[in-house]
């Protein structure tokens, strides 16, 4: 990798000219974008303009999706995600997810937060232990939980099943962590825990999010960006997208008047 | 005005001009109460009412006096020298022993073959086939296979195991038989298990960076398991029960020696059921030997059944 430019190096993502289509209906539409290192960097729009198609791109879900199709490309530190060489489930081990709806898997609370580590070949109990405790402790939720590591996750309420889900994605000490809408089905203050996390998270990670909500963005993200039926109408730092919107688009939409 | 703008308020005048077309509709039309409709329909609601439970009891009556028959034929036959000893041609020292170990072994082989081939043909079909015609081609002909009569697979069996690989009447041509029988049934429920694992866990397996079998392994499989269980146990008790196949086979009438490999001839209960059953003009008795044989079948299959229904009722959806 030879690198020019000093600002690349804090780039974790550099998306150059991607479009992605669903069979014949094109959800994103040439995006260009940094994602830098140790931000939240918050994307918002209407519902359907591609958030989630361009959030799980990043860590090629997507192509979960039989009928996608994508061209252009995504460096990753530089690496093209979509080498041939890539792995997926190399790039995911870097690149972690958390999801909408809490998803814990019908297990106890610490095999979900050691389910990572295990499919990893780590295999030392104590290890494990630790590690559980270290992650449960980054996400806020040791002292929840840790008299009943053993209990199903199932028996939490929804804001805990998310921020274990956050433990269970940083116990596999991933470089960046993509959320979308992790607070969509949280009530107001388990809202404001995961908020309060992510903002200790970023010392250590890098954070993409997607929200539908403009506060939450202002209030947490270093940058925002804005998307509108598939196209990247505005990038920049959230104090200049919330207080000077360049393009006429965002402006309508945070202040509201459609989305 | 953008392009993109323009769209938005496009779509927000098509959501009102559908508001006022459903007021329209509804200034069109008064709902009146019609007090005869009304009685005649509740007449008519009770009058099925007691139709319907009326088919209940036609049916629970029939289970009844099937199972009163078999109660009285067998009183005084079914005791512990009739499970212990062997065949006999005289009545009263007839057992089943023989046929139940044949039943034992024909399951020692029709669990493991179609649970292997069964679980693995779901994995396949569900998880790995790309999904298309050809997949949903093959998914729909197991589903008709697991409908095709059983004495077809008996003479598959007696074709394929008993004649081209010269298994002849063996207990290994009898498992291999049934277990064709049962293994769309077990591949199905299998399936459907599967199918019904949320896309969401194994999404947050992928998340992780695990690979599509540590996926399957970890979460898809522990999570259907259940299901998988449930369907398989009532294909088993379907193997247990079923007649034609072994007979299209050519299990023969008396079998005087216990078997000790899978290439013996053997017996099994319901082909025990059905000799001794055919015998009755000849020695009387052998219709209590039938009865008593029937009851520790049944025994056998409300067993399996409940054990089944445990399961389903344990790991009810969790999700
Ligand atoms: N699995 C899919 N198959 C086909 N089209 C999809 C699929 N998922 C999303 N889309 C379409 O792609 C567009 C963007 O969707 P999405 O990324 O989910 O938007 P957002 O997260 O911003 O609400 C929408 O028009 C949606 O209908
Ligand atoms: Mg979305």
């Amino acid at each position: 990798m030879n690198i020019q430019n000093p600002e690349i190096e804090n780039n974790v993502f550099d998306v150059r000219g991607l479009n992605l289509w669903y069979g014949n209906d094109q959800a994103l539409k040439n995006i260009n974008m940094q994602i830098e290192k140790n931000k939240i960097t918050a994307i918002i729009g209407p519902s359907g303009c591609g958030k989630s198609t361009f959030i799980k791109t990043l860590n090629r879900m997507i192509e979960n999706v039989p009928i996608v199709r994508t061209t252009g490309e995504i460096l990753y530190h530089g690496n093209d995600i979509f080498d041939k060489s890539m792995r997926v489930e190399e790039l995911r081990t870097k690149v972690g997810m958390v999801f909408q709806k809490p998803n814990p898997f019908p297990k106890s609370i610490f095999e979900n937060v050691v389910y990572g580590p295990k499919i990893h070949g780590i295999k030392d109990k104590k290890l494990l232990m630790e590690i559980a405790e270290a992650s449960l402790k980054s996400a806020a939720l040791w002292d929840e939980v840790k008299d009943r590591l053993n209990d199903n996750a199932y028996g939490l309420s929804g804001g805990q099943q998310q921020r274990l889900c956050i433990a269970r994605c940083i116990a596999v000490q991933p470089d960046v962590i993509l959320m979308d809408e992790p607070t969509s089905a949280l009530d107001p203050i388990a809202t404001l825990k995961v908020e309060e996390l992510m903002d200790s998270l970023k010392q250590e990670y890098t954070i993409a999010i997607v929200t539908h909500s403009m506060q939450q963005a202002a209030r947490i993200s270093d940058k925002t960006a804005f998307f509108l039926m598939g196209d990247l109408i505005e990038y920049d730092k959230t104090e200049a997208i919330f207080s000077n919107p360049r393009d006429k688009r965002t402006e309508d939409y945070i202040t509201g008047r459609f989305g | 005005m953008s392009a993109a703008k323009l769209e938005f308020l496009r779509e927000g005048r098509e959501d009102t001009m559908l508001e006022t077309d459903q007021t329209h509709a509804f200034e069109r039309y008064k709902v009146k109460i019609d007090s005869g409709r009304i009685e005649r329909r509740v007449r008519l609601n009770n009058g099925l009412k007691h139709l319907f439970s009326l088919s209940t009891v036609f049916a629970l009556v029939v289970l009844a006096i099937l199972l009163y028959r078999i109660g009285v034929q067998s009183a005084g036959w079914l005791d512990l020298q009739f499970l212990t000893s062997n065949l006999s041609r005289f009545a009263d020292k007839a057992g089943i022993y023989g046929a139940i170990l044949g039943t034992v072994y024909l399951m020692l082989i029709v669990v493991p073959v179609t649970l292997i081939l069964g679980v693995s043909t779901a994995i396949y079909l569900e998880e790995y086939a790309a999904k298309g015609r050809i997949q949903r081609f093959i998914k729909v002909n197991i589903s008709n296979l697991a409908s095709v009569p059983s004495v077809i697979f008996g003479l598959l069996g007696l074709a394929v195991f008993g004649r081209m690989l010269n298994l002849g009447s063996s207990i290994l041509a009898g498992g291999l038989t049934m277990s064709l029988l049962v293994l769309p049934t077990v591949v199905v429920a299998s399936q459907e298990a599967i199918k019904a694992v949320p896309g969401f866990l194994r999404e947050a397996s992928y998340g992780m960076g695990a690979d599509k079998w540590t996926t399957i392994r970890k979460v898809v499989l522990p999570v259907a398991l259940p299901g998988i269980l449930t369907g398989s146990i009532l294909a088993m008790s379907r193997a247990i029960g079923e007649t034609a196949p072994l007979v299209v086979l050519g299990i023969p009438t008396l079998i005087l020696k216990i078997p000790d490999s899978v290439m013996d001839d053997f017996t099994a209960l319901p082909i025990q059921i059905y000799y001794w059953t055919l015998d009755t003009v000849l020695t009387p008795e052998y219709a209590n030997l039938a009865a008593a044989t029937i009851v520790v079948l049944l025994a056998v299959l409300f067993i399996l059944n409940s054990v089944a229904i445990i399961i389903r009722n344990k790991f009810q959806k969790r999700f």
